[in-house]
């Protein structure tokens, strides 16, 4: 089993506290059905980000849509990125007000999918998307398979992670 | 033999004993069935997305075809049946008593059809308007239905945990 860890300062703690404990926190949790349609919208989400983020790493990897230069299946997979990223904070926001504090706080599976987060989106939005943008002569195609595989990785494990929240 | 006496061997055998009552094979087996989906449906959500021209719209229908359909969605769609089929394994008299999981098997049924009536009919002649912006009513059509069913299959996978319902065997 994992190791009992708690990587959340315990100055955070209030935070969770007063988010269980705001309207939003309390529709769901008092909900019989709420929880489990947000989820399913999560879950959509997640196949939208999932193929949005592959179909341009998959490309970087000499993959996929070989024909379309990186910067034009980026510039297509955008809208479904940031659209899907949006989808999958709110949904997500949501079902972490529900149990903030008495289940999330605590779950360390919780706190490792906000480092993968926290470091995907830097990662995509920083790195990634200046190096997308480039015309395909000014690529190194060892760096811009780095970039996707990294990417992949930290994108996996924010997923991985999410799905362990409910075993942890 | 009935299927409920056949899902009841099923789940007596060493094979669905071993995997329900593992701590890791069940995370790692759902948590595979989750990732696949990105690669299954998240790939071929762009396809349906260029089927109705909603995006990608400078890209050859063949292209995603053949970039994507052809390869990465096939491997996402045979890596969903393994580790969906291991997890139904786990458990099948509960999902075969689950009214979410009889909806889901429907559903697959239906868009297993939409995919074979768009290859035999505006699949074929794809040629014709591969380049288009005007894709025919048919490969549309197809389109949304595809996306709308794939939509509420994963709704209804993720809905089979929970038992709001009594089940029916």
């Amino acid at each position: 089993m994992l190791i009992a860890q708690n990587i959340f300062p315990k100055s955070w703690q209030p935070l969770f506290n007063y988010i269980e404990h705001t309207g939003y926190g309390t529709m769901v949790r008092d909900s019989i059905w709420q929880f489990a349609a947000i989820e399913a919208v999560h879950l959509l989400a997640l196949a939208i980000i999932g193929g949005a983020v592959l179909i341009v790493d998959l490309r970087l990897l000499g993959w996929g849509l070989k024909r379309q230069s990186v910067s034009e299946v980026a510039r297509d997979a955008a809208p479904w990125l940031h659209g899907s990223l949006i989808t999958m904070l709110v949904t997500g926001y949501l079902l972490m007000a529900s149990l903030a504090a008495s289940k999330y706080y605590v779950n360390f599976a919780f706190q490792l999918k906000m480092l993968f987060l926290l470091l995907a989106i830097l990662w995509t939005y920083t790195i990634r998307r200046s190096y997308v943008r480039r015309t395909d002569a000014q690529m190194s195609p060892g760096f811009g398979k780095l970039i996707a595989i990294v990417s992949i990785l930290l994108w996996t494990g924010v997923g991985v992670m999410g799905r362990g929240i409910g075993f942890y | 033999m009935s299927i409920l006496s056949f899902l009841e061997w099923l789940q007596a055998t060493p094979f669905s004993t071993g995997i329900r009552e593992s701590t890791w094979w069940y995370p790692v087996i759902e948590s595979v069935h989750v990732l696949s989906l990105c690669l299954f449906l998240g790939l071929a959500v762009f396809w349906d997305a260029r089927l109705l021209y909603w995006g990608f719209k400078r890209v050859p229908v063949s292209q995603i075809q053949a970039g994507l359909m052809t390869s990465w969605v096939v491997l996402g769609f045979v890596l969903m049946v393994i580790s969906g089929t291991l997890l139904f394994v786990e458990e099948p008299v509960r999902f075969y008593g689950n009214i979410f999981f009889r909806v889901k098997v429907v559903l697959l049924i239906v868009a297993g059809l939409n995919a074979f009536i768009f290859h035999s009919r505006a699949g074929r002649r794809l040629i014709d308007w591969d380049n288009s912006p005007i894709t025919p009513t048919g490969a549309k059509l197809a389109g949304a239905v595809s996306l709308s069913l794939w939509a509420l299959i994963v709704i209804c996978g993720r809905f089979i945990a929970y038992n709001w319902f009594k089940p029916l065997v």
